[in-house]
């Protein structure tokens, strides 16, 4: 895909040390200006209140809306539960539309494509990078190609070489389905090549040397050395999981299997507003745990990938 | 590919020497992007290909030349289609686009609570879309006691239809697909901002620049590359653009928010008896074909202004 060389053109330059920061566009004489100091208070004052408003405001409604009946939600929607709190909207969510299983199922979904990716992008990296055999030259340059080309060209053929295939078993309903095509991931590829390429040579020699095999040498000198890459494509491998939709929409159409953003939409039409927001609610609470507790992966690999599936 | 022939006999390369040199162990490592790739990235691209040229109905496949093609090119929707999808990109550009280059400049210039901002910034983007749409429809309610037009009431702006007019339809989904995106922007943009080497703030003050013009011939051009690579990134993404209409509007109403990856998937998933595969993969190579060409086109300009 286009999008994600360029990314990675981006990411080049995010990864370059940030300097000194000790000043930005304003200089400490700037900042003693009166002018400049009462400017600035109401530029952070609208930032703020813009940033919690605009970021923060929909979700707060969200969760306020998740414990409020539907009466309220339609007619006053900006209100304080003017009927008071009805929790009874998630104890119903969560048993009379099976939020739970699907929250399950969610939470698997997001699981094995984070494994995946990770093995494959790791083994990639290292093969394509440290063991470099003769065709890594073929089959780096044959992945990189594919960053050029729109993932929409490979909806249809995807579609049929997994849920109908030539050979082999169909993949529908069956989540090696959602996650096996993720994992032909280019961009985690290449990342995980180039940060490898960076490691020091003379460890591996060492490693040769004292006898390490090559499985020996992934185990335990290169692993251990590639935790922040790693980190990195977690993140992406298991925010992709939780953000797709197109894709599991069409391989999961069993509802017992499919996850809530799936499920979400199909149920949306004949259940109650109230249950409804209550859903939406708990499937937001997963992506937004993540993000609060593992903050500094998330906004370093954004600083890299940004949109990396836009 | 053949070995080939060496003078010394004993160098020959054969599957022992192979073996005992670590090919296998490196085919190992390699072995499951190989398999990945060429099943799910390799095979389907070529296959696009073909099948755009063939009819199908799964079993069988024969070729019709152009025809899926034609079919597609006289499709009356289709300049609706294109139409949607670039009134998308225009507005998405016109309001999307500043709105993060402006949040970024202005977020790196706080000192205190830094990370506070960001994380601000970021939220709407961890939100899943599906998540994102459907409570946003709320938002977009048409009745005067909808959220969106509660808030207009109290600045007396009378209520709006939303996504239930066709004027009004397609900017609603750019100001949800804006807001569900411009968080990822602004972190980028903070990185590249961290990047400015001071000492060129330090040079602009001693030639004796105001604020407004360290950031107009200092912070900006600084940025220069990296907002190149953000336009092109964006109109590529809104030329893709599926879920927001997808979910929203389903196209609706008449037809006024259809855009050219919905129609692709009205040609392969909508028709429960067999999708018109040929036609979809038609449309989806044309496509792929006008963005490489788009950002080719745009690398070459962008390329002769940098230098420039």
């Amino acid at each position: 895909m286009t999008t994600t060389t360029t990314h990675a053109v981006i990411a080049e330059e995010a990864v370059a040390e940030p300097i000194g920061q000790d000043r930005g566009i304003l200089s400490v004489f700037d900042r003693r200006k009166p002018a400049v100091r009462i400017a600035m208070v109401g530029v952070h004052a609208v930032l703020l209140v813009g940033l919690v408003v605009a970021g923060l405001g929909p979700i707060l409604w969200l969760a306020k809306a998740a414990v409020t009946t539907t009466q309220d939600s339609i007619q006053q929607p900006l209100a304080l539960w003017p009927s008071g709190i009805d929790w009874a909207n998630l104890a119903q969510a969560w048993t009379d539309i099976e939020v739970g299983q699907y929250f399950g199922n969610t939470l698997v979904l997001a699981a094995g494509a984070w494994v995946t990716s990770v093995v494959v992008a790791a083994t990639a990296g290292y093969g394509l990078s440290v063991l470099q055999p003769k065709y890594a030259r073929v089959l780096n340059a044959a992945v990189l190609a594919t960053l050029f080309i729109p993932s929409v060209v490979l909806l249809v053929p995807l579609y049929i070489s997994v849920v109908r295939p030539a050979i082999g078993f169909s993949l529908l309903n069956n989540y090696w389905g959602v996650w096996l095509p993720a994992t032909a991931n280019a961009f985690n590829i290449v990342l995980v090549k180039r940060f490898f390429d960076n490691l020091p040579r003379e460890i591996f020699e060492a490693a040769r040397v004292d006898g390490a095999g090559a499985f020996r040498l992934f185990w335990s000198i290169v692993l251990p050395m590639s935790r922040p890459i790693l980190g990195v494509v977690s993140v992406f491998a298991i925010v992709a999981s939780l953000k797709d939709y197109l894709w599991p929409s069409l391989v999961l159409t069993e509802p017992d299997v499919q996850s809530l953003g799936v499920r979400l939409p199909a149920i949306q039409s004949f259940v109650e507003i109230d249950v409804l927001l209550a859903a939406l609610a708990i499937s937001t609470t997963i992506p937004i745990a993540l993000f609060l507790i593992f903050q500094r992966v998330f906004l370093r690999s954004a600083g890299l990938g940004g949109a990396v599936k836009g | 590919m053949t070995a080939p022939v060496q003078l010394r006999r004993r160098r020959r390369r054969t599957p022992l020497t192979w073996l005992r040199g670590g090919g296998l162990s490196n085919l190992i490592f390699l072995a499951p992007m190989i398999v990945v790739f060429a099943l799910y990235s390799w095979g389907p691209i070529v296959q696009t290909v073909v099948m755009s040229f063939q009819k199908t109905n799964l079993i069988t496949a024969h070729f019709v030349g152009l025809q899926n093609f034609v079919n597609v090119l006289n499709d009356p929707v289709l300049p609706t289609a294109i139409g949607n999808t670039l009134y998308f990109a225009l507005l998405a550009l016109l309001f999307g686009f500043p709105v993060p280059i402006v949040l970024a400049v202005l977020m790196s210039e706080v000192r205190r609570a830094k990370g506070l901002y960001s994380v601000l910034a970021y939220l709407p983007v961890v939100v899943p879309p599906v998540v994102a749409v459907l409570l946003w429809k709320f938002f977009f309610d048409a009745s005067p006691t909808g959220v969106f037009n509660t808030i207009l009431g109290w600045i007396g702006i009378s209520p709006q239809p939303w996504l239930q007019n066709q004027a009004t339809a397609m900017p609603s989904l750019v100001l949800e697909a804006t807001w569900a995106a411009a968080g990822g922007s602004v972190i980028i943009y903070l990185a590249a901002l961290l990047s400015v080497p001071p000492e060129l703030y330090d040079a602009a003050e001693v030639d004796g620049s105001g604020i407004w013009r360290k950031v107009w011939h200092v912070t900006l051009p600084q940025l220069r590359s990296v907002i190149f690579v953000m336009l092109i990134l964006q109109v590529l993404a809104t030329a893709q653009v599926f879920l927001e209409p997808f979910l929203f509007t389903g196209g609706g109403p008449n037809n006024s928010t259809v855009t050219v990856l919905l129609l692709i998937y009205r040609y392969a998933f909508q028709n429960s008896l067999g999708g018109k595969y040929g036609e979809a993969t038609a449309l989806s190579l044309m496509l792929a074909i006008v963005l490489a060409l788009l950002s080719f086109a745009y690398f070459q300009a962008t390329k002769r202004w940098s230098t420039s």
